[in-house]
């Protein structure tokens, strides 16, 4: 049975492709695998393209756009390292690519969360889970409308 | 039936511990399911020498040290199922097709935890290395705050809402019906504790959409039960339960729960089509469901994935006390893991059981033929047994 104690931050390095995808994010930009045998994206990364098996393939930009397709508020961290940020939302963010993203907010009040709501990347450094620079969402501005509501 | 020449199992013993949440108790994951295990064994009128397999459940006691406690010298089929709740369902499902083979006559399944005194649930997850997918969950979805089960099927329950219009009542009328059937069973922690929609309504935002009263109890408590071959439960002269058919299945991608091309996809999905058609049975036959209630919408989602009803339809499905006792399809009629306890899916089993044997006093559902049974794990693992008084 594995230790039933919380991890320290020093253990948290990522042992698979993390540290690349988050190296690029530290630089500004959002980029995600893409096999250069089928051209499909993928996020979250992995060794091999899940729709080809090729294990040939790029971290290549996307635009950082996307929409909101779900989230969840926590109101009750379930974890000490977020206690101090409750309230908080939990977003997944459809990408104009394709793949779904796990995220968060920035400069948005929970209220304010609408489904298929536009919204676009930003950078922002969290110690919450180790240190790193993490792609975030905010609403775009005046940015197209999602399928649900007009731009805000 | 689908395939009537195939040997089919049956359930032949079950056992639970005293469910309840002391904080003082001094319950050990181990002590508690060697207890269940006694108790399923002389239930099913075996001895401890007559079990010669055993399913654990993964990290809570290991084949090894049940087997050594309990003194069973003869065993040759020792394996664990790692589909997280969905895990003894899923267990179940394997035993039967390996008593089939004669690989073994009697398999012991045992699972249980001192998750209210012991480590609670919610901090055995404190390390993402011990979740499926575990790097993925510490590289993408722990560093967003995206920590826990409550926290991951949210977004599942919030997309729902949207796509299909399912409602907070929907949400609330599956706790509320969990909570009143726990009233009628003497070993449920919220017996004594009725609770309304008002109730429900009322209490605390944890992860929208769930309140605590959507979760699941953290309980100290085991089960246990044990599975042979139909020839030799005929001989045992217990009431016979037979395993019409289980299967089990993951979603695709398993590891990660975001990415599935249809977000409501789960493994439940892919294996009850394949247990109701070895079963040769409608929904339609169904006399009671024993449906994995970690939270009020996965309860309402594989109402879905079981083919109740159709995607979307689940919300409605609930409605108006229809899986209710004495409702058309009673659903958990202990109380589930939202109002007995949570003991990893093991209680829906053995409250299963005790349905078709009619032994439920003031909870039976009246002449209660055919059931099923499902479990639901990790990122949506799912697995499902049909089974039928013999």
């Amino acid at each position: 049975m594995a230790s039933l104690t919380a991890v320290g931050a020093d253990e948290i390095g990522s042992k698979g492709t993390g540290d690349e995808f988050y190296a690029w994010c530290a630089r500004g930009e959002l980029r995600l695998r893409r096999c250069n045998a089928c051209r499909e994206w993928c996020h979250v990364p992995r060794v091999t393209c899940p729709d080809c098996a090729s294990t040939d393939w790029t971290w290549e930009p996307v635009k950082g756009t996307g929409r909101l397709y779900t989230w969840t508020v926590v109101h009750r961290a379930m974890h000490p390292a977020f206690m101090g940020d409750v309230p908080y939302a939990v977003v997944v963010v459809e990408l104009d690519e394709g793949p779904r993203i796990v995220s968060g907010m920035v400069d948005c009040p929970i209220e304010a969360l609408e489904m298929e709501m536009p919204v676009e990347v930003v950078f922002e450094r969290s110690d919450r889970w180790g240190d790193r620079v993490l792609p975030r969402f905010r609403r775009t501005a005046g940015g197209p409308s999602g399928k649900a509501k007009g731009a805000r | 039936m689908a395939d009537p020449g195939r040997k089919r199992a049956c359930i032949v013993g079950i056992g639970e511990t005293k469910y309840g949440r002391d904080k003082g108790a001094a319950h050990t994951n181990l002590g508690l399911q060697l207890e269940a295990s006694i108790k399923a064994i002389s239930d099913a009128g075996l001895t401890r020498r007559d079990i010669d397999g055993v399913m654990p459940f993964q990290g809570l006691a290991n084949a090894e040290e049940i087997v050594a406690n309990l003194g069973c010298d003869k065993v040759r089929f020792a394996a664990t199922v790692a589909m997280g709740g969905a895990s003894p369902v899923g267990s179940l499902a394997l035993a039967a097709d390996v008593l089939a083979a004669g690989r073994a006559n009697a398999i012991l399944i045992p699972a249980g935890w001192a998750a209210f005194s012991g480590p609670r649930t919610r901090e055995l997850v404190l390390d993402p290395a011990r979740l499926p997918g575990g790097v993925i969950a510490n590289d993408y979805y722990f560093p967003h705050g995206y920590t826990a089960p409550m926290q991951w099927y949210a977004v599942m329950a919030q997309r729902h809402m949207y796509e299909f219009g399912t409602k907070r009542e929907h949400l609330g009328a599956v706790a509320v019906a969990m909570r009143k059937h726990a009233q009628l069973n003497p070993n449920a922690v919220m017996r004594g504790r009725p609770m309304t929609m008002a109730d429900y309504l009322a209490s605390p935002m944890l992860a929208d959409p769930y309140k605590m009263l959507d979760c699941c109890i953290e309980t100290d408590g085991a089960a246990a039960f044990v599975v042979t071959t139909e020839e030799r439960a005929r001989d045992l002269g217990k009431p016979i339960v037979r395993v019409e058919a289980a299967a089990a299945a993951q979603p695709h991608p398993a590891d990660e729960i975001t990415n599935r091309k249809n977000i409501f996809e789960t493994g439940l999905g892919r294996a009850a089509p394949e247990a109701f058609g070895r079963a040769g049975v409608r929904h339609a036959d169904l006399d009671f469901a024993m449906i994995y209630d970690c939270f009020t919408f996965e309860l309402i989602h594989q109402i879905e994935e079981l083919g109740l009803c159709k995607r979307g339809e689940g919300g409605p499905f609930v409605e108006g006390g229809r899986i209710e006792l004495g409702g058309e399809l009673p659903i958990n009629t202990h109380g589930g893991l939202l109002s007995e306890a949570h003991v990893v899916g093991m209680n829906h089993v053995v409250e299963a059981v005790r349905q078709l044997r009619g032994d439920c006093g003031a909870r039976q559902v009246a002449n209660a033929e055919l059931g099923v049974v499902t479990g639901w794990g990790d990122f949506g693992d799912g697995s499902v047994a049909i089974l039928a008084r013999g």
